[in-house]
C-alpha cells in the first residue's frame, strides 16, 4: 500500500511539472511583451534576459500615444465592433426566432441559403465582395467593414439551435394568453437566450476587434485604420522601436483581455457546444 | 381596407372558390388511403382560408399574415445577408469564369483562368505551401490539443486557471502576439530563442534564421499556429473528455490496466467523434491560413516569398496588387472546392458517428 502511495506522489508531482512547463510555454511570449515594453530599445535583447527591467520606463506608454493616432485606430476599432455585435445580437436573434419557433412559407428554403454559406470561408467571395461594395461606394468607409461582419450566418445558425431547445409550450401559452410574436420575442425567447446570446457576444466581439485582412482590404486612408492595421503600420514602419512596439502590442491586447476574463465561461462553455454537436 | 368591389362581385367569387373546393372534395373521395390526400387536403384548407378572406372583406388571410410577420423576423438580418453574402458568394462564382480588371468591361474567358493558373509558379507554390502547412499543423494541434486537455482532466488544483491560459493565445490579437513572436525568433543571434540555443550549445554559423530563412520560414508559422490555435482545440477535447463514462475506467482499473491501456482502448476510441470534428474543422482553418503567414513572413512591404505564400495570399495579391479578379476569382475557386471536399467527408461522418 505505500509502495503505492508514493508511486502517486511520484505521478502527482510530474502531472504539476508538465503542467508548469505547459503554462510557461503559453505565458512566456506575454511575459516577454510586458517586459520589453518597459525597456528601452537597446536593453530589450540582452541576455540573460532581465524579466523586471530595473528602471521600468513607463515613458513607452505614454509616448506610443504621439507617435502614431493610436487614440483614433482606438476610437475607429471600438466603433466598428459595438457596431457590428449590436446589429449581429439584434438581427441574428431576431431571425432565428423565426426559424426556430414560427411556420411559414419558404422557410426550408431560407434556411438552407444560410447553411449552405457557413461552408464558403469569406476567402472566396472577399474579391467579389469587395468589388460591390466599391459599387456601392462603401470602399475605404466604417460601413463597408460592419457590413460585412454584422450579418453571418453563423449567428443565425447558432440562436437558431438554442430557440429549439426551448420548450414550444412556452410560445403556445403565450399566444392563448394572446401576445404577439413580437411579444414573444422579447419577453420570454430574450431574457432566456442569455448564455447563447453572451457566447454571440464574446465571439463577435473578438473576431471584429482582432480582424485584419477585411480592413486590410477596405481601409485605405490613415485616419479610419482599426487598431490592428494601425499596430501593423507601426511595425513596418518603425520597426526597430521595440519598446513602444511592445507597449502598443500590451495596449491593444487590453479590451480583449477584459472581455475575455469576465466572459470566459461562456467562451468555453460555447467552444464545447459547437465542437460537440458539429 | 379601400378594396371597393360590390356585394355581387364578392358572392360570384366566393362561389367560384366552393366550386373549386367541391372539386376537390371529390377527388379526395376517390384519393382516399393514397399519398395524393393530403395534399388534397391542405389544397382544401388553402380555399376556405380564401372564402373566409372574401367574406370578411380582410387584406391577408391568416396564414399570408403568420408568413408576413416570419418575413419581419428574418428581413433585417436576411437583406444584409442576402446582399453582402449570398450575392458575392454567387458572384464569384461567374467571376471565375471572367477576365475583369474592375475598371473596363468584364470579358467572357472561359476556362482561361483556370489554366493560367496550372503554370503559374505562384499559384503552384502557394497550393503546395498550403498542402505541406496543412499537414504538419493539424496532426500537431491535433496531438498538443489532446495531451493539453488530458492533463487537465485530472484532477489538479487551479483547472480554471490553467484552462484560462491554454486558451488565451487563441483570443489575443494576431498582430500583437505575431510582434512578439517575431522578435523572440528573431533571425539575428541575439534573438532570445536564438541565443538559448547558442548557450545550449548550437555552433552560431547554424543558428536558424527562423522566418529570414526560406527552410525554415514554414517550420516557423506552423509552431506559431500550433502555439496560437491548440488551446480552442483543447477546450473542444476537455468537453469530449467529461462525456466519457467514468465507469469504464473504473472497470479498467478493475482488470488491472495501466495509464497507457486506458488511454489506449478507453479514451482514444470513445474520443473518436471528438477527434473526426477536431481535424474538420482544423484542415478547413488550415486552408483558409492568410494572415499568421502575412505577420510572420511579409516583411515590412507585406510581400510574402514563394516558400511561404498560401492560396488566400495569392487570391490577396492577384486581386489587391494586379487587379486580375478573374484569375483571383478561379483561385478562391479551388480554394471552395478544397473546403467543400472536406465538408462532404464531415457530412459523411456525421452520419456515421450519430449512430
Amino acid at each position: 500500500m505505500k509502495v503505492k502511495s508514493t508511486n502517486y506522489k511520484i505521478r502527482r508531482c510530474l502531472l504539476y511539472v508538465v503542467l508548469l512547463l505547459l503554462t510557461a510555454a503559453m505565458l512566456v511570449p506575454f511575459a516577454w511583451m510586458l517586459s520589453a515594453s518597459l525597456k528601452l530599445d537597446k536593453d530589450v535583447f540582452i541576455f540573460p534576459i532581465r524579466w523586471i527591467p530595473q528602471h521600468p520606463r513607463w515613458q513607452n506608454y505614454l509616448d506610443i500615444w504621439t507617435k502614431i493616432p493610436l487614440l483614433t485606430f482606438v476610437t475607429n476599432t471600438m466603433k466598428i465592433t459595438l457596431i457590428v455585435t449590436t446589429l449581429q445580437l439584434l438581427t441574428s436573434s431576431f431571425a432565428a426566432y423565426a426559424f426556430a419557433k414560427l411556420k411559414f412559407r419558404y422557410k426550408d428554403t431560407l434556411f438552407m441559403a444560410y447553411i449552405a454559406t457557413i461552408a464558403v470561408p469569406w476567402q472566396v467571395y472577399m474579391v467579389p465582395q469587395f468589388m460591390m461594395m466599391r459599387n456601392f461606394g462603401l470602399n475605404d468607409s466604417h460601413l463597408a467593414i460592419i457590413f460585412l461582419q454584422a450579418f453571418s450566418a453563423f449567428g443565425v445558425f447558432m440562436m437558431r439551435q438554442f430557440y429549439q431547445g426551448i420548450p414550444d409550450e412556452l410560445c403556445e401559452a403565450a399566444r392563448i394568453d394572446g401576445m404577439s410574436e413580437y411579444q414573444i420575442y422579447a419577453k420570454i425567447m430574450l431574457p432566456l437566450s442569455k448564455p447563447a446570446l453572451s457566447t454571440l457576444t464574446i465571439f463577435t466581439f473578438v473576431n471584429t476587434w482582432n480582424d485584419f485582412l477585411g480592413p486590410l482590404i477596405y481601409l485605405k486612408t490613415e485616419a479610419k485604420k482599426t487598431l490592428q492595421l494601425g499596430l501593423k503600420m507601426f511595425i513596418s514602419q518603425y520597426s526597430s522601436e521595440y519598446g513602444l512596439i511592445m507597449a502598443a502590442s500590451v495596449l491593444s491586447l487590453i479590451p480583449v483581455l477584459i472581455v475575455f476574463l469576465s466572459l470566459q465561461k461562456h467562451f468555453v462553455e460555447g467552444v464545447a457546444a459547437t465542437g460537440v454537436k458539429g | 381596407m379601400a378594396k371597393t368591389i360590390t356585394e355581387s362581385q364578392k358572392q360570384e367569387k366566393i362561389t367560384a372558390l366552393q366550386k373549386e373546393r367541391e372539386a376537390f372534395s371529390l377527388k379526395l373521395r376517390d384519393a382516399v388511403g393514397t399519398r395524393k390526400r393530403d395534399s388534397l387536403i391542405a389544397k382544401i384548407e388553402k380555399i376556405d382560408e380564401q372564402i373566409k378572406k372574401e367574406r370578411t372583406g380582410e387584406r391577408f388571410t391568416r396564414q399570408e399574415k403568420r408568413n408576413l410577420i416570419a418575413y419581419s423576423f428574418i428581413a433585417p438580418n436576411f437583406i444584409g445577408f442576402a446582399l453582402f453574402t449570398l450575392g458575392p458568394i454567387i458572384f464569384a462564382f461567374v467571376l471565375a469564369f471572367m477576365k475583369w480588371d474592375g475598371n473596363s468591361p468584364m470579358e467572357f474567358a472561359g476556362l482561361k483562368n483556370f489554366i493560367d493558373m496550372f503554370s503559374n509558379d505562384r499559384f503552384r507554390a502557394s497550393f503546395v505551401n498550403t498542402i505541406v502547412y496543412c499537414l504538419a499543423t493539424v496532426p500537431l494541434t491535433l496531438v498538443s490539443a489532446l495531451g493539453l486537455a488530458i492533463v487537465l482532466n485530472q484532477k489538479v488544483k487551479g483547472k480554471n486557471f490553467f484552462r484560462t491560459v491554454g486558451f488565451f493565445p487563441y483570443v489575443a490579437s494576431l498582430v500583437a502576439v505575431a510582434a512578439v513572436w517575431n522578435m523572440l525568433f528573431s533571425p539575428m543571434k541575439s534573438g532570445p530563442v536564438n541565443m538559448l540555443l547558442y548557450n545550449l550549445g548550437v555552433h552560431a554559423k547554424s543558428l536558424p534564421k527562423w522566418s529570414a530563412d526560406p527552410n525554415w520560414v514554414m517550420f516557423t508559422i506552423v509552431l506559431f499556429s500550433v502555439w496560437k490555435n491548440m488551446g480552442y482545440y483543447m477546450v473542444i477535447y476537455l468537453a469530449g473528455l467529461q462525456g466519457i463514462n467514468g465507469e469504464l475506467y473504473e472497470a479498467a482499473g478493475l482488470d488491472g490496466c495501466n495509464a497507457w491501456q486506458k488511454f489506449r482502448y478507453i479514451t482514444w476510441p470513445q474520443l473518436q467523434p471528438t477527434t473526426f470534428f477536431v481535424t474538420i474543422i482544423l484542415t478547413i482553418n488550415c486552408f483558409k491560413v492568410y494572415d499568421i503567414v502575412y505577420m510572420l513572413a511579409g516583411g515590412s512591404n507585406g510581400i510574402v516569398s514563394s516558400q511561404a505564400m498560401v492560396l488566400v495570399y495569392h487570391i490577396y495579391e492577384e486581386a489587391f496588387r494586379n487587379w486580375n479578379l478573374g484569375y483571383a476569382s478561379a483561385v478562391a475557386m479551388v480554394l471552395f472546392l478544397m473546403v467543400l471536399v472536406i465538408t462532404l467527408v464531415q457530412f459523411r461522418g456525421e452520419k456515421k458517428y450519430a449512430n
